[in-house]
């Protein structure tokens, strides 16, 4: 077997972000934070991805995640970040529980489907309900950790490593996970799934771990990018929201655990580049390397690097 | 009484848009296996050039009765333009994929056309009201109507009908039902089944931008449209099964009674409510309310 190198990499990657992150511009660390939120949400796309599954509703979680957050300080006036990070994924884990028992039963575009409606319902919801704020959404209230308020100046660079922390943690925690006997059930459900139930492996049940695990990391995402943007509406529970997760995950292919946070960040640049050079195309900029991507690089640009050092 | 008199007549008017908008779809998904998100891009293309073609009609003084002919017109030109580009250049070398990398092609399709939409026509909106207010209104226990509306449930009376009596009576449609039944045979016994996936490209997009164009009268045409159309189209085409002409109309008949009652008497749930419905059906009939038995794959 291989020496592993994935958990350095999480590491140094973890160092470098809490030693640079002070050094940052203010725009580029919450330009990584909200890669990092997207990142866990697409973290758990390529799980299901790994098993020929792709949701298209994991916006619901997401945006389940960013309204425990918000509800908590709304109703209760708890800002604490890891409090909302526990309240995002809680909400988001036990719906996804629930909804489980009814989706591990379906595959191909009955399980996109399936995942569409729910989110679309959490949409419906929302944006006729006035004490959630409705169309509008509502404010979240500044961060605070372990109950103490940081300054202003800091209280960007705290939601930050936060943020690095505990998404690192969780991309190591699903590394672990994929070395499990049943996280490397995925592939062969994707490649045959008779086979595997002959094997005497439950298939559902893997599925249904899968998408729980991947609804905890998109309710993270949420909570996260909730709490760094101050405010969330129903928006986060549209397709189009479930759409870019898509694009990130295709983006960054299943190769690696770290590759959904590389797939966000880029995602993020190309974003805020092309909206300023052109308002106009940036979407048929995306659209045209989803294209490109899904017809030349089926296993996302993570393969690019992966085939490079493979060679050397 | 009469309130659910006027329950029954917008739901009618509003099951018959649905179905105009979802029928393409649902024939796509029917002949070819894709499920199309390009379906939203060509709502709003037709909306957008049946819009700005009526437009410049209308302002050059021509007949304004003849501005439902531009409609039409606008909508078969905007889709002869752009959908057998889009099968002959892109879609026909994907065919061999997996149905779930079809959908997130023609999602990359979508966002593509979204912003084409953009660099044609810019980010205002469009206004033409008069094919809207040209007809007069109607009146059903003392609600008033635009005759207009009727014009959308003749459309989809045409559209749903003219395929049907295509697909049962014409020689062209029973070499598709061949096709729609096994490609393979098919093709082996010289269909050209190539030039039918063209067809149906085309003919679903058209029904598409036709809906598209009929619409543009009674909205405000902005960026957008194509977002709100497909995911409404899909709740409609699962409901009713994939790929299924009668299950189409199903759908959009229980997706309008529905949105019209919400809309009448809890205007809260009105959009909860259609997928909802849209939900209940995958969870117990996957394959819609009008589905054949599946054989398993083993």
């Amino acid at each position: 077997m291989r020496f592993d190198r994935t958990p350095l990499l999480i590491g140094a990657i973890l160092v470098a972000l809490l030693a640079g992150g002070p050094f940052l511009p203010q725009w580029a660390m919450f330009m990584v934070t909200i890669a990092i939120a997207r990142g866990l949400v697409a973290l758990g796309l390529m799980l299901l991805l790994r098993a020929g599954l792709v949701s298209f509703g994991q916006a619901l979680y997401y945006c389940l995640g960013a309204y425990a957050a918000g509800a908590l300080g709304r109703f209760f006036g708890i800002s604490d970040i890891f409090a909302q990070m526990l309240a995002g994924a809680a909400a988001a884990g036990l719906v996804a529980f629930i909804l489980g028992f009814l989706l591990a039963k379906y595959r191909g575009i009955f399980f996109g489907l399936l995942s569409l409606a729910l989110s679309m319902i959490l949409y419906g919801l929302l944006v006729k309900n006035e004490a959630l704020g409705s169309t509008d959404g509502f404010n979240i209230l500044p961060s605070t950790l372990f109950g103490i308020r940081p300054g202003p100046d800091w209280v960007r660079y705290a939601v930050f490593a936060s943020a690095a922390v505990v998404a690192l943690l969780l991309a190591l925690a699903v590394h672990r996970y994929l070395r499990t006997p049943l996280g490397r059930l995925a592939p062969a459900i994707k490649d045959n799934e008779i086979r595997v139930e002959y094997m005497g492996a439950s298939a559902r049940h893997a599925v249904h771990v899968m998408y729980v695990i991947a609804a905890v990391l998109a309710g993270v995402g949420g909570a996260l990018a909730a709490t760094t943007v101050g405010h969330i509406d129903p928006d986060m529970a549209f397709w189009t929201t479930s759409g870019e997760f898509i694009f990130i995950t295709i983006l960054a292919g299943t190769g690696s655990v770290v590759a959904p946070f590389a797939g966000a960040l880029l995602y993020g640049v190309i974003h805020t580049t092309a909206y300023d050079l052109s308002p106009n195309t940036w979407q048929l900029s995306l659209g045209a390397a989803l294209l490109l991507i899904i017809v030349f690089l089926p296993e996302g640009l993570w393969s690019l690097f992966r085939r490079r050092v493979s060679h050397s | 009484m009469n309130q659910l008199l006027s329950v029954g007549v917008d739901g009618v008017i509003y099951s018959a848009w649905l179905f105009t908008a979802a029928l393409g779809l649902t024939l796509i998904y029917g002949v070819m296996k894709i499920v199309n998100v390009t379906h939203g891009s060509f709502y709003a293309l037709g909306a957008y050039a049946g819009a700005s073609l009526t437009g410049a009609w209308l302002a050059r003084g021509y007949p304004p009765m003849l501005s439902y002919v531009v409609l039409l017109a606008a909508a078969l030109l905007v889709t002869l333009l752009v959908a057998p580009l889009i099968e002959r250049a892109i879609l026909r070398f994907m065919y061999a994929k997996d149905e779930v990398v079809i959908l997130l092609i023609t999602y990359a399709l979508f966002l593509i056309l979204e912003d084409v939409i953009k660099l044609v026509w810019g980010v205002n909106p469009y206004f033409i009201a008069e094919p809207y207010a040209l007809l007069g209104s109607f009146s059903v226990a003392g609600l008033a109507y635009p005759t207009y509306n009727l014009i959308l449930v003749a459309l989809a009376l045409v559209a749903g009908l003219g395929l049907t009596w295509i697909l049962r009576s014409t020689r062209v449609g029973k070499l598709l039902l061949a096709v729609i039944h096994d490609p393979e045979i098919s093709r082996a016994m010289g269909i050209n089944v190539n030039r039918y996936y063209l067809i149906t490209f085309t003919f679903g997009s058209l029904l598409a931008a036709l809906a598209g164009s009929f619409t543009a009268p009674t909205v405000s045409v902005v960026p957008g449209l194509g977002v709100e159309i497909i995911v409404l189209s899909f709740a409609v085409v699962v409901i009713g099964g994939l790929g299924s002409l009668p299950g189409a109309a199903l759908g959009a008949v229980i997706v309008g009674v529905v949105r019209s009652l919400s809309v009448h008497y809890m205007p809260q749930v009105e959009l909860f409510v259609i997928y909802f419905v849209m939900a209940m059906v995958l969870a117990f009939r996957p394959r819609g309310l009008f589905s054949l038995a599946e054989p398993r794959k083993i």
